[in-house]
């Protein structure tokens, strides 16, 4: 689960992260209040979307103006200017997709002298099983950028769960980052809580970039992005009631309800699996024999008759599908139960397009033998290539 | 031979007494006549555990509240976990303690700093665990330890082993159907961080006389596949390798976007399947581009 800067910012605070004075606003009236509730005499004005990339990113309404989506204003005027043009306006960075997404909310914060842009990031690192610190002098800049053409100037420091951030790994962050003098000593504090609020919170990413350090030497979280385990959510509520919906897709949200795990995607043929793995093939081989998958849709090892249900009634509601495939290996999951659910489900919504099923597994003949009496006009299938075979077919029929 | 498994193993059940336990006892039990010797759940101790086999008949096991009690009375090697995802880590921490050799947990959705405790508590260990977010570790004949189906299974000279429980079904399902069959098949699971790896696993399967190819299933997400490759390359230098057949789920996956499983996610541009599938063939995995063709492509590998 994300969050949006301005909140992460919020959180970071409150464990004794050095942060900008700042706003959340919803209005240009809102953004002119702000502006005047803080010192200046610079402004920063930025959208508040769950995308990165927003500086450089640009809005799709000529009314906002050529700028991007973060601004730097010199007086409350110009706050309030950028407001009413920033607000309601779509932006499109390299993260958002071509569609871009709307801005909702401004993050109206205090200017800062900078004199360095370092950049710093928590997460878990997989090869290791421990929470590290990556941290790197090129901060300000696309990550991956740097990953990619200058890989050494990245710094992995990986922290024992049991013996928390020691001096020496202080040390060796501060000697990547070369800090001295006041900015080593506030990183004696920071990189400690940074750390701290990752696992009171259960993140699964903290990202700070650019770390800067002001012109009077001390270090400022200048941009902050978090993602949470959704996994852990269910011990902390406060997070929880973070969760911006209209950041999110309708058939996700959907889905997540009835504890589906679904992603849309652009193409389509929607898919129905049990089995992460298995879905993911799923879409790779209907991409193989030359069509696209409109979405990536898990079911789950235990799914129930109303799972399914709500699973075909979510893949139906999508209007760009034009076919699907349900593909199910019974191992815990029944594929008589999986038929009974199909079969209830498409005498409920109907059933506009081709439907191809594959079942194998558990109760296979079981399965089959439900969904050949149930008088449907459902496409059966041997094996998955024959399956992706037979809707690519149906579909480019159509 | 076989690898982790065998008809000696001794298997106790930490969650027995709930539904999912309690089903999968039952199909283990069914299967193989696996060894499940108790069960575990903090309160019921001194209770007892009654299922229902495929075949009709009753089973009774009985119920102790710790992991080492039930070890200590059954001299159990083994346990698997079907706990909650809330208890699921310190119900693993707990077997740690009490030294079980094998851990095998299936529980998915286990928050991932929950893990990394786990992890750092089984470095200092001698436990071996599977999992999270596994399907569990069959061999054919002798024992099935989590949910593999035991149906599609046939005694043969494949290793296999996968993060993806489905596909490992598919992997399995082919290689009977292709005549071949499995000395045993291993579930690492889908989570980022997890107790085995490709290469902990690879190692067993290349030193196992009655195995003499490997299917190894990989999907997208970190570089666990990138250092199997490595490991592999570095083997075959020593003159150690056998005949494989691999495949990478997620190669049409959107980058930024979690693909069900916890760990299955392109982020920072690393991750993706074309990397893993070069790293692969590079290492002499024959990869195949269709999770249908695991079977065939083995056969076609073998004659060479």
């Amino acid at each position: 689960m994300n969050i949006h800067e301005y909140q992460a910012k919020a959180l970071l605070k409150g464990f004794g992260a050095p942060v900008a004075a700042g706003v959340p606003v919803f209005s240009p009236d809102e953004a002119e209040a702000a502006a005047k509730s803080l010192p200046g005499p610079l402004w920063v004005v930025k959208s508040q979307i769950h995308a990165g990339g927003r500086g450089k990113g640009r809005f799709k309404e000529a009314s906002a103006g050529d700028k991007g989506g973060v601004r730097l204003a010199r007086s409350v005027e110009e706050v309030a200017a950028f407001a009413r043009q920033m607000l309601g306006a779509t932006l499109v960075t390299k993260q958002t997709g071509p569609a871009g997404k709307q801005v909702n909310r401004l993050y109206i914060e205090d200017g800062a002298d900078i004199a360095r842009e370092l950049y710093c990031s928590l997460l878990v690192d997989r090869a290791v099983g421990r929470v590290a610190f990556v941290v790197s002098t090129e901060g300000g800049m696309d990550i991956e950028t740097v990953a990619h053409d200058t890989p050494e100037k990245i710094v992995t420091v990986a922290i024992d769960p049991e013996a928390g951030v020691t001096a020496d790994d202080i040390a060796a962050v501060v000697s990547v980052l070369k800090l001295d003098g006041v900015a080593a000593k506030d990183a004696e504090t920071l990189f400690p809580l940074l750390y701290r609020a990752f696992v009171d919170k259960d993140m699964s990413l903290l990202e700070i970039n650019p770390l800067i350090v002001l012109k009077d030497g001390h270090l400022r979280v200048l941009d902050a992005k978090v993602s949470f385990d959704g996994n852990a959510l269910f011990r902390h509520p406060d997070v929880e009631a973070l969760r911006d919906l209209t950041e999110e897709d309708a058939k996700e949200i959907e889905a997540h309800k009835h504890d589906l795990a679904y992603v849309a995607l652009s193409g389509n043929i929607g898919c129905m699996v049990n089995g992460a793995g298995l879905a993911m093939a799923t879409m790779d081989i209907i991409k193989l024999y030359g069509a696209e998958p409109a979405n990536f849709l898990d079911v789950g090892g235990g799914a129930s008759r109303e799972k399914v249900t709500a699973a075909f009634k979510i893949i139906t509601a999508d209007p760009a599908v034009k076919g699907i495939l349900i593909n199910i290996f019974g191992g815990i999951m029944k594929c008589d139960v999986l038929a009974e659910g199909v079969i209830a489900a498409v005498r409920e919504v109907g059933l506009q397009v081709p439907l191809v099923v594959r079942l194998e597994g558990t109760n296979v003949a079981l399965g089959k033998k439900i969904i050949a009496e149930s008088g449907l006009d459902v496409i059966a299938a041997d094996d998955l290539d024959d399956a992706a075979r037979k809707i690519v077919a149906a579909v480019k029929g159509a | 031979m076989s690898i982790l498994v065998n008809k000696d193993t001794k298997v106790i059940v930490q969650g027995l007494t709930g539904k999912t336990g309690t089903f999968h006892t039952e199909q283990a039990l069914g299967y193989f006549g696996t060894k499940m010797v108790a069960g575990v759940t903090p309160g019921k101790g001194g209770s007892t555990w009654q299922g229902t086999l495929p075949d009709g008949s009753v089973a009774v096991l009985p119920v102790f509240d710790t992991v080492a009690e039930a070890r200590e009375k059954t001299g159990a090697n083994a346990s698997v976990v079907y706990v909650p995802p809330k208890a699921a880590g310190a119900s693993i921490i707990e077997a740690i303690d009490a030294e079980m050799p094998l851990i095998v947990t299936i529980t998915e959705g286990i928050p991932v700093l929950d893990m990394v405790k786990v992890k750092a508590r089984l470095e200092r260990s001698k436990s071996r665990l599977l999992g999270p977010n596994c399907p569990g570790v069959l061999t054919p004949g002798e024992c099935k330890i989590g949910i593999m189906p035991g149906s599609i299974f046939r005694r043969g000279s494949v290793g296999i082993v996968s993060r993806s429980g489905t596909l490992t079904y598919e992997a399995v399902f082919q290689t009977t159907n292709e005549g071949l069959g499995q000395t045993t098949a291993v579930g690492i699971g889908g989570d980022p961080v997890k107790g085995t790896e490709f290469i902990d696993v690879l190692e067993l399967f290349l030193a196992d006389p009655e195995t003499k190819s490997i299917v190894m299933i990989g999907e997208i997400g970190g570089s666990a596949e990138e250092a199997a490759a490595e490991f592999l390359k570095d083997e075959a230098k020593r003159g150690r390798m056998k005949p494989m057949v691999g495949f990478i789920a997620g190669r049409t996956a959107p980058p930024g976007r979690t693909m069900g499983h916890a760990g299955a996610v392109i982020s920072g541009g690393k991750g993706g399947a074309e990397d893993k599938i070069a790293a692969m063939e590079a290492a002499g995995i024959v990869v195949s581009p269709s999770p249908a063709q695991l079977g065939r492509t083995l056969t076609q590998r073998l004659k060479g």
